[in-house]
């Protein structure tokens, strides 16, 4: 996971804040993604985010932090095409994203998911090997082994039978994990991966996580886990309608950037470093006066 | 022996008996199919407005000498269209929306047949269920838009489960989703029409809901509940038939009774080896 590895990005000591974007027709194959000036939003109400310039580079993980209504999950649907952009480009690994299915999966929240449709969690993670275009398909003896290895990777084996919506919370993300990885996709779209998780349960998903980056995949995670993203980002892209700031954990999780993007004042505790190391969590002030 | 044997193959030495029965196991397979998601999307209120939908082009072709059931297909497939529009861009919500549409297409159908000052009994036969008129053009009907609809799900089975557990990842893995949400909508219609004539507009939404519900509470996992649900609705419809060739009443309520007697029994033992193996 480069536990700790974030101290490296910080010696510059420079904020980048909202990096300059690459010019467009320029999208590089080493970036798994490139957003350049997307502006999207819902019928009827003003952009739900604005400008929106970052990447991901290759082999890397980058964290989407921001406040709810931030505009994350639009950001996520509009790179997938799930929202219409209004205006701007999106890349992965140099092609537009509706030519590189079969390299990016989605992992979306809870919510999106009907439960209650009976389907197993084998079923589930076999719909990560979807592939488009054929009629009376079957999943290949190469599906069933690819979601197999993803059902073992997130240790719900001895589950792969059960319906899916009969397990807990945690374990449902851990299904929808499964299904982004049994898809052998390059690129990883995690939507809110450790919401109400425990601390365990988190850790074991960082593990797996780092595994996937150990094999050259790259990942954009969006969380409101400050101390997560601090510890296992390679990058942070601070977003509130808007990029905030994109760069280095310690560089961009200042108390400055993280104001402006959660709108009020952070309480932050002790040094940066130990919040970069992940051993210290901002804490929310509900009372915008409180200190 | 024979008394049983005799109860059991006596209706079949009449031919309307014969065509019952096989109107009855296509309504059966279409049925337990379709119903399966019908009642896992919870589409239970949209099977009944496509159901009663089915009157207006069902009188609209009646009284221009038209063909009966393609008026009811026309009806139940613009009116599942209806349906799909409001539900991605209505402006009131979604039940409210289908149950305006189901009282506007019901209404133009009484309205059209009020014109006609004759009893119409061909019209009644839609209404309540005539199974015994089944025409054998009749069964070819239903037997052509069963096998259509059986392959649609044959072949779309991997779409049409990812678009209903996930239609946002489906989407992204180039699933056309609003196609298959259609389809589904489509689908339906498709089913009540072929189960129209031998039950009637009134109850053939008990053939969608009640053999899939009693199904569902026996297995957990889509294509099983679909096999299950198409063995009771064909154990309903039998039975159904027989009780009501021996007992002297109509088919359709005989055999909607027996499937939710079936429902009521598996209920009751499903919650009690639900209740032993807590306590155990």
């Amino acid at each position: 996971m480069r536990m700790g590895t974030a101290h490296k990005h910080g010696e510059s000591g420079e904020h980048e804040l909202a990096r300059d974007p690459l010019p467009p027709g320029h999208a590089h194959e080493e970036y798994a993604l490139h957003v350049h000036d997307l502006w999207a939003g819902y019928p009827g109400h003003p952009p739900a985010i604005e400008a929106i310039n970052f990447h991901v580079p290759a082999g890397e993980i980058v964290g989407l932090v921001g406040p709810n209504g931030a505009g994350k999950s639009t950001l996520f649907k509009s790179i997938l095409g799930l929202v219409k952009p209004i205006r701007g480009e999106v890349h992965a690994f140099g092609q537009a994203v509706r030519d590189a299915r079969t390299e990016i999966a989605y992992m979306p929240q809870l919510e999106e998911v009907d439960w209650d449709f009976p389907v197993s969690v084998r079923d589930v993670v076999l719909m990560g090997r979807y592939r488009a275009g054929r009629i009376f398909g079957r999943w290949s003896a190469l599906d069933h082994e690819a979601a197999a290895e993803a059902i073992e990777r997130v240790g719900l084996t001895s589950f792969a039978g059960r319906q899916a919506g009969e397990l807990s919370g945690g374990q449902r993300r851990r299904v929808l994990m499964a299904r982004a990885i049994g898809r052998g996709a390059r690129l990883l779209l995690l939507d809110e991966p450790f919401a109400g998780l425990d601390a365990a349960v988190q850790h074991d998903l960082l593990e797996i996580l780092d595994g996937l980056i150990q094999e050259g995949r790259s990942i954009l995670l969006a969380t409101h886990d400050l101390s997560c993203v601090a510890s296992c980002s390679d990058d942070v892209v601070c977003l509130n309608r808007r990029v905030i700031a994109q760069g280095s954990p310690a560089n961009v999780l200042t108390e400055e950037v993280l104001s402006r993007t959660f709108d009020r004042h952070l309480l932050t505790v002790g040094s940066l470093a130990s919040v970069a190391e992940g051993t210290v969590m901002f804490d929310e002030h509900d009372d915008e006066g409180g200190e | 022996m024979t008394v049983v044997l005799d109860w059991l193959f006596d209706p079949y030495s009449f031919e309307f008996m014969r065509r019952a029965l096989a109107v009855l196991l296509i309504v059966s397979v279409v049925g337990g199919v379709v119903g399966t998601y019908v009642v896992h999307k919870g589409l239970a209120f949209s099977g009944d407005a496509l159901a009663h939908s089915t009157l207006a082009g069902v009188a609209i072709a009646f009284v221009n000498g038209a063909n009966v059931s393609l008026g009811a297909l026309v009806a139940a497939v613009a009116t599942a269209i209806g349906i799909g529009w409001t539900q991605r861009r209505g402006r009131v919500s979604y039940d409210t929306a289908i149950g305006i549409l189901f009282v506007a297409m019901f209404s133009l159908g009484i309205l059209v047949i009020s014109r006609r000052s004759s009893y119409t009994p061909d019209l009644f036969s839609f209404i309540f269920g005539n199974i015994l008129g089944v025409s054998d053009s009749d069964l070819l009907g239903a037997a052509i838009l069963g096998a259509g609809t059986l392959l649609f799900v044959l072949a779309f089975r991997r779409e049409l489960t990812m678009v209903a557990y996930d239609p946002a990842m489906a989407a992204t893995v180039g699933v056309p989703v609003r196609v298959f949400q259609y389809a589904l909508l489509v689908l339906i219609a498709v089913a009540v029409v072929v189960a129209l004539k031998a039950i009637g507009i009134v109850l053939v939404n008990a053939m969608l809901i009640v053999p899939a519900a009693t199904a569902s509470l026996l297995a957990r996992q889509v294509q099983r509940i679909m096999l299950l649900a198409v063995g009771v609705a064909t154990l309903s419809s039998v039975v159904g038939l027989h009780l009501s060739f021996h007992a002297n009443v109509a088919t359709s309520p005989a055999i909607v009774l027996v499937a939710c007697a079936l429902f009521a029994v598996t209920l009751v033992a499903s919650s009690r080896r639900r209740a032993v193996v807590t306590a155990v």
